[in-house]
C-alpha cells in the first residue's frame, strides 16, 4: 500500500552446513537476483551473526533498499533478531520477511535439486509479499508488576522468593494445604546427603513471612483471560473450614477432636500414616493451619458430633463448618506455571505386583518410610513393622519402556542410590539394584555412585521381569523374589528379598490438559509443557507473559528446578521492569468506506472486540481487545475487515509466488 | 513396469496456523523427516483467518491441492477459530466436488505444535493421494 517502488533485498544464510549442504544456495541467490524489485541479493554463512546483520544494515543505508527478505531459519528463531537489525539501520521492522528454507527446506528434502527448487519457490513468495508490506507502528502496553505463580513446590517457592525479593508482588497458588510439593516428602537429598527439610522449611517460612508474597493455598486457578502484562485470573479457594487469619496452628483442635486416634488415610503420608477428620498435613505445612475433610468428619457427615474441636479452639474460634468455597479475582502482568509432576503408577505393571504384594513399594512411599517426621519416624520397616534384612530397588519402573513412558526419568538413577544407601544404613539390609543403564550425570553424582560401590551395594544389570512370592527353593520361602535376566553374566537370576523398591517414573500430572488449555500452552508428545525453544528460550512458552518451571516441563532434579524457577523469575523481571511492553500490530481493522453494517463479523469474534458504531453503522474493532486471529476478515462478505501483517494482497501474492 | 518417465509431483498449497501446525512443520525439520517437497506452507496467524477465496486462488493459481491445518478441537490459539475453518471448510468442500474438484485435493487435518510426525504423515499420504489424481485441471479441461 505504499507507494513507493520496492528496492528489495535478499539475504539467504547458508546456516553452515545445515541449508548449504543440502541447497545450492548460489543458484538461489542467483534466481532472487532476477525477481522484481530485487535490488541486492547474498549469500553468506550466518545470516544471523553480526557479519550477517551488518551487511543487511549496510544494503540498507548505502542502497537505499526499502524491503528485506532473509531466507534463513525458522521465523520463529530469529524473525525479531532480523526485524531488530533493519530498525537499527533505519527501516520499518515490519518491511522485513523472513522465509523458511532450513526447517521446512533443507531438513526435511531429499534431493539437492528439490530442495533448491523449493528454496526458489518460497524466496519467490517472500520476495512477492514482502512488497505488499507497509511500515507499521508497534503498540504498546503498559505491564502489570504482579506475579502469578501456579504451584507452590520448591520451584514455585524459588520463583516466588526469587521474584518478590526484587520487588515484585507475588500471588502463590497451591491446591494442596500447604506448600512444599514433592520435595517436602523427602527425608534426605541426592547427592550431598543434605536433609530436604533444612533445605525446603526455610524457604517454605520465607513465602510465608514475605511483605511481597500472597500465599492462596488450599486453591486452584480456574480461568485466566487477557494478554501478556495485563492478565486477569480466577482463583477458587476451597473451605478448609477453618479461618486461616485465626487459626495459630497449636494443633489443639486436632488432639481434642472425637476421634482418639487418626483413623483416616493421610493424603501426605502417601496412605502410609493415618489422619483425623480435623487436620494438618504435616507439623512443618506452611500455612500451619488445620483443615477439615467434610468426608470424615461426624459434624459434617450426621450434624450431631459434639464439636470437641471447637471447645478446644476456645476464643480464638478459628473453626467455620459453614465456610464456602470462594473466588478471588487477580490482576498479574506474568505467570509462572510450575505445577511439577506425579509419579507413575507402578500397579499398571502388574507383573512387579505393586499393590498386591504389601512389601511391594513405590519409592516415593519409601521417601515416607526414611523422613524423620514420617509415620515410621524414619525407619525402614516392612508392613509387619520388622526390619527387612534384604532389599531389591527396581530401576526404570515406567521409563525407558515403550509400553508406557519411552523416555528417561533422569531422576530415578540418583534417588535409587540415595535410597540404596539410606536402606543399608537404616537397616544393615543387603540391597540389590537391578539397573538398565546407570544414569548418573551431574555435578558430584558419579562420584555418589562410587560411594555407593564401595558401600556393596549390589549391583545386577537386567531388566526385573517378575516380581513373586511363589518359592522355588527353601531359601525363597516366605520371600518376594526378584526374577531377572542378568545381562552382564547372561542367564536368569533370582533373588529373594523381604522388601520390593520400585523407582517409578516422574509423568506429567493428571490434569496438565486443564492447565494446558487454561494458559493456551503446548504439550511435548509425552505430555510435559512445551518451552518456546529448548536451548533460546527454555523457560518461555508460545503464550506470551507465561512462563515454565521445574518438573512440569519435564523430569528434572532439585537442583535444575531451583535453576529453571530462578531463570523464569528473571523471565519475568525482564518482561516487567520496564513497565510496558511491545505487541505485534497484527491487528484487525474496519475499512469504514467498504463496511456496510451487516454485523456478521460481531458474533464471530472470541474476544468480543467488535462492535457496530452506531452513528456510521460501521463496524468498529477495538485495538485492546483484539488479539488478531482474523477470523472476522476471512468472513467479512464485503472485504472491508482487513488484518495488518496479513492483508489479503500479502497472502495471494505470496500464494502465487510459491506457485511460481 | 511404466517407461521411465518422471513420476508427477503434485504442488500443494498447505495454510497453516502459526501456533500449532507451523510448529510441528517446525519440528519435523529439527526431527529431521524427510517428505515430500511437493508442499508450500503459507502461515497465518489463526486457520480461521483463511478465506474460502484463497483456497480457490490458490486452485486458479496452479496447485494441485490444498492442505488446511490448525490447532485440535479446543486447543485453538484464539478459542474459537478452528472451529470457524472447520465450518468453512465444510462448505467450501462441498461447493469444490460441485465444480467438479475431487474431494482429495482439499483436505483438513489438525496438526498440534509437538505433531511434526504427524505433519509428515499427512503431507506423505495427501501428496500420494494427489499424485494418483493427477495434476489438476477444472472440468477435465487443457
Amino acid at each position: 500500500m505504499t507507494t513507493d517502488e520496492p528496492k528489495i533485498g535478499v539475504y539467504v544464510c547458508d546456516c553452515g552446513f545445515n541449508i548449504a549442504g543440502v541447497v545450492n544456495v548460489p543458484e538461489v541467490v542467483n534466481y532472487a537476483k532476477g525477481l522484481r524489485g530485487v535490488a541486492v541479493a547474498r549469500e553468506y554463512k550466518y545470516m544471523c551473526s553480526s557479519p550477517g546483520q551488518e551487511t543487511i544494515q549496510k544494503d540498507i543505508r548505502e542502497k537505499g533498499l526499502n524491503r528485506v527478505v532473509v531466507a534463513s531459519c525458522s521465523p520463529h528463531l530469529h524473525e525479531s533478531t532480523f526485524r531488530r537489525a533493519a530498525e537499527s539501520a533505519g527501516m520499518n521492522p515490519y518491511l522485513v520477511h523472513m522465509v523458511n528454507i532450513r526447517e521446512q527446506v533443507s531438513w526435511v528434502t531429499k534431493g539437492r535439486d528439490e530442495a533448491t527448487e523449493k528454496a526458489k519457490s518460497l524466496v519467490a513468495a517472500g520476495v512477492a509479499r514482502v512488497a505488499r508490506h507497509s511500515p507499521l507502528e508497534r503498540r504498546e502496553v503498559p505491564v502489570r508488576g504482579e506475579v502469578l505463580i501456579m504451584g507452590g513446590g520448591i520451584a514455585g517457592i524459588q520463583a516466588a522468593l526469587t521474584a518478590a525479593e526484587a520487588g515484585h508482588h507475588v500471588y502463590l497458588v497451591e491446591r494442596e494445604p500447604s506448600i512444599g510439593g514433592h520435595m517436602a516428602r523427602f527425608d534426605k537429598t541426592f547427592p550431598t546427603l543434605d536433609c530436604a527439610a533444612c533445605i525446603l522449611t526455610p524457604k517454605m517460612t520465607a513465602v510465608k513471612n514475605h511483605a511481597n508474597i500472597t500465599l492462596l493455598s488450599y486453591s486452584e486457578v480456574v480461568a485466566v483471560d487477557g494478554y501478556v502484562g495485563n492478565f486477569k485470573v480466577k482463583v477458587r479457594r476451597k473451605p478448609r473450614y477453618v479461618d486461616e487469619a485465626k487459626c495459630v496452628g497449636c494443633f489443639e483442635c486436632i488432639e481434642e477432636c472425637v476421634y482418639k486416634t487418626p483413623k483416616f488415610s493421610s493424603e501426605f503420608e502417601l496412605g502410609l500414616g493415618k489422619r483425623k477428620p480435623i487436620y494438618i498435613p504435616f507439623p512443618q505445612a506452611v500455612p500451619l493451619v488445620a483443615v477439615i475433610d467434610p468426608e470424615t468428619c461426624i459434624e459434617f457427615k450426621t450434624g450431631h458430633c459434639k464439636k470437641t474441636c471447637v471447645e478446644a479452639c476456645g476464643d480464638r474460634n478459628a473453626i467455620d463448618f459453614k465456610q464456602q468455597e470462594q473466588f478471588v479475582e487477580l490482576d498479574v502482568g506474568a505467570i509462572i506455571v510450575s505445577t511439577g509432576f506425579q509419579v507413575f503408577d507402578a500397579s499398571r505393571m502388574t507383573n512387579y505386583g505393586y499393590g498386591r504384594y504389601p512389601d511391594v513399594y513405590n519409592a516415593l512411599e519409601v521417601e515416607r518410610l526414611a523422613a524423620s517426621n514420617g509415620p515410621t519416624g524414619g525407619e525402614i520397616v516392612l508392613r509387619n513393622g520388622k526390619k527387612p534384612s534384604s532389599v531389591a530397588i527396581v530401576h526404570c519402573v515406567g521409563s525407558r519402556d515403550e509400553n508406557y513412558n519411552p523416555y528417561c526419568s533422569k531422576v530415578c538413577c540418583m534417588y535409587s542410590l540415595k535410597l540404596a544407601h539410606l536402606v543399608k544404613e537404616r537397616t544393615g539390609a543387603e540391597v540389590y539394584s537391578f539397573y538398565i543403564d546407570m544414569r548418573t550425570p551431574g555435578k558430584g553424582y558419579e562420584e555418589f555412585y562410587h560411594r555407593l560401590l564401595v558401600e556393596n551395594l549390589h549391583l545386577i544389570r537386567g531388566k526385573v521381569a517378575v516380581v513373586t512370592d511363589i518359592a522355588e527353593s527353601p531359601r525363597e520361602e516366605g520371600k518376594l523374589v526378584v526374577v531377572a535376566e542378568n545381562t552382564l553374566l547372561g542367564g536368569v537370576v533370582r533373588v529373594p528379598v523381604d522388601m520390593v523398591v520400585l523407582s517409578v517414573a516422574l509423568e506429567p500430572q493428571a490434569d496438565k490438559e486443564q492447565v494446558r488449555r487454561l494458559l493456551n500452552m503446548s504439550c511435548s508428545s509425552e505430555g510435559f509443557f512445551l518451552e518456546k525453544h529448548p536451548k533460546l528460550a527454555p523457560v518461555s512458552t508460545m503464550t506470551d507473559g507465561v512462563f515454565i518451571a521445574g518438573a512440569c516441563q519435564g523430569p528434572k532434579d532439585i537442583p535444575e528446578t531451583v535453576a529453571q524457577a530462578e531463570a523464569a523469575a528473571a523471565e519475568v523481571l525482564a518482561l516487567t521492569s520496564k513497565g510496558f511492553i511491545t505487541l505485534e500490530p497484527n491487528l484487525a481493522y474496519i475499512d469504514k468506506a467498504l463496511c456496510s453494517g451487516c454485523q456478521v463479523c460481531i458474533p464471530l469474534c472470541p474476544y468480543r472486540a467488535i462492535e457496530l458504531d452506531r452513528s456510521s453503522m460501521v463496524a468498529k474493532i477495538s485495538d485492546v481487545l483484539c488479539k488478531g486471529c482474523g477470523v472476522c476478515v476471512a468472513a467479512c462478505p464485503s472485504g472491508a475487515a482487513l488484518q495488518r501483517m496479513f492483508e489479503d494482497d500479502q497472502i495471494l501474492d505470496e500464494l502465487l509466488g510459491v506457485l511460481s | 513396469m511404466m517407461a521411465q518417465a518422471k513420476q508427477f509431483e503434485p504442488r500443494i498449497v498447505a495454510f497453516v496456523c502459526n501456533w500449532c501446525t507451523y510448529i510441528a512443520a517446525d519440528a519435523a525439520g529439527v526431527a529431521r523427516a524427510r517428505y515430500s517437497p511437493s508442499v508450500r506452507l503459507l502461515r497465518t496467524m489463526c486457520s480461521g483467518r483463511v478465506d474460502p477465496q484463497f483456497v480457490l486462488a490458490a486452485f486458479s493459481g496452479g496447485a494441485d491441492g490444498v492442505l488446511l491445518c490448525g490447532c485440535h478441537p479446543r486447543d485453538c490459539h484464539y478459542s474459537s477459530g478452528n472451529y470457524k475453518a472447520l465450518r468453512r471448510y465444510t462448505l467450501l468442500k462441498k461447493m469444490l466436488s460441485q465444480l467438479g474438484i475431487e474431494g482429495d485435493r482439499f483436505r483438513l487435518e489438525w496438526i498440534s505444535a509437538s505433531e511434526g510426525e504427524k505433519f509428515r504423515r499427512v503431507v506423505e499420504d495427501m501428496t500420494d493421494r494427489v499424485r494418483r489424481l493427477g495434476p489438476f485441471k477444472l472440468n477435465g479441461g487443457p
